[in-house]
């Protein structure tokens, strides 16, 4: 399953949560303000780089670049709109609200 | 697949859970998720509740929303039982960082850790954030 968020982390439990409940290996994919989570240097990147070891974490690259995120924290993937379909039709999602 | 597999059994039947993680009063999420769950409960689905972060709020017994001027719903889970809503789950994490246990609620749930959770999410048709 794969689970979205589009919620910053500094404002809203979602990422948190979508972290703690998803199955080991579910993809997580940040779109909207959720790919704040994704920017390098945050007080939130050790929590993501936790993250990282358990879950592949995407991040939707017009998001980012409409909000300058910039330097990305390690292992983050970029993905253009196609991407994000190819997500999506490979599996069921969940969108943490 | 075990979709299929199950689908055919009854493919009028489908497995839905309702991701609760509102609280009760501050947006009509919450009333709005319950409210669904009883209206999809009356056309015969395989229906979950599970409640995360602020979601386990809205379960909390006595809820008095007289003075603040809305009807409250807390009396409205009662119903789900009548609807053969009966899986109700609520995250252990999320129920212990607020400081509440399973005696708090004013219906039965079960408590559940992350991975069960993530399981159930995975077996369902459908989720329905609220």
């Amino acid at each position: 399953m794969l689970h979205m968020v589009n919620k910053s982390p500094f404002t809203s439990s979602a990422m948190d949560e979508a972290a703690r409940i998803a199955a080991k290996g579910a993809p997580i994919l940040l779109i909207e303000d959720g790919v704040y989570a994704a920017r390098a240097g945050t007080s939130y990147e050790p929590k993501l780089a936790e993250i990282i070891k358990d879950h592949p974490v995407y991040a939707l690259a017009p998001d980012l670049k409409a909000r300058a995120v910039g330097k990305l924290i390690d292992g983050v993937t970029q993905v253009d709109y196609a991407g994000f379909v190819d997500l999506v039709e490979k599996d069921k999602t969940h969108s943490w609200l | 697949m075990e979709v299929d597999e199950e689908m055919e059994v009854d493919e009028n039947v489908k497995k839905v859970m309702f991701v609760m993680r509102k609280a009760p009063h501050g947006s009509i999420y919450s009333y709005e998720g319950l409210e669904t769950v009883l209206i999809t409960a009356a056309y015969e689905q395989d229906m979950t509740m599970v409640f995360i972060g602020d979601g386990v709020f809205a379960l909390v017994k006595g809820q008095d929303t007289t003075d603040i001027g809305i009807k409250g719903f807390i009396k409205t889970y009662g119903a789900l039982e009548h609807y053969d809503v009966e899986k109700i789950y609520v995250d252990r994490v999320s129920m212990e960082e607020r400081g509440l246990a399973a005696d708090d609620f004013a219906i039965d749930v079960e408590v559940k850790e992350a991975e069960e959770i993530a399981a159930i999410m995975e077996e369902q048709h459908a989720t329905i954030p609220y």
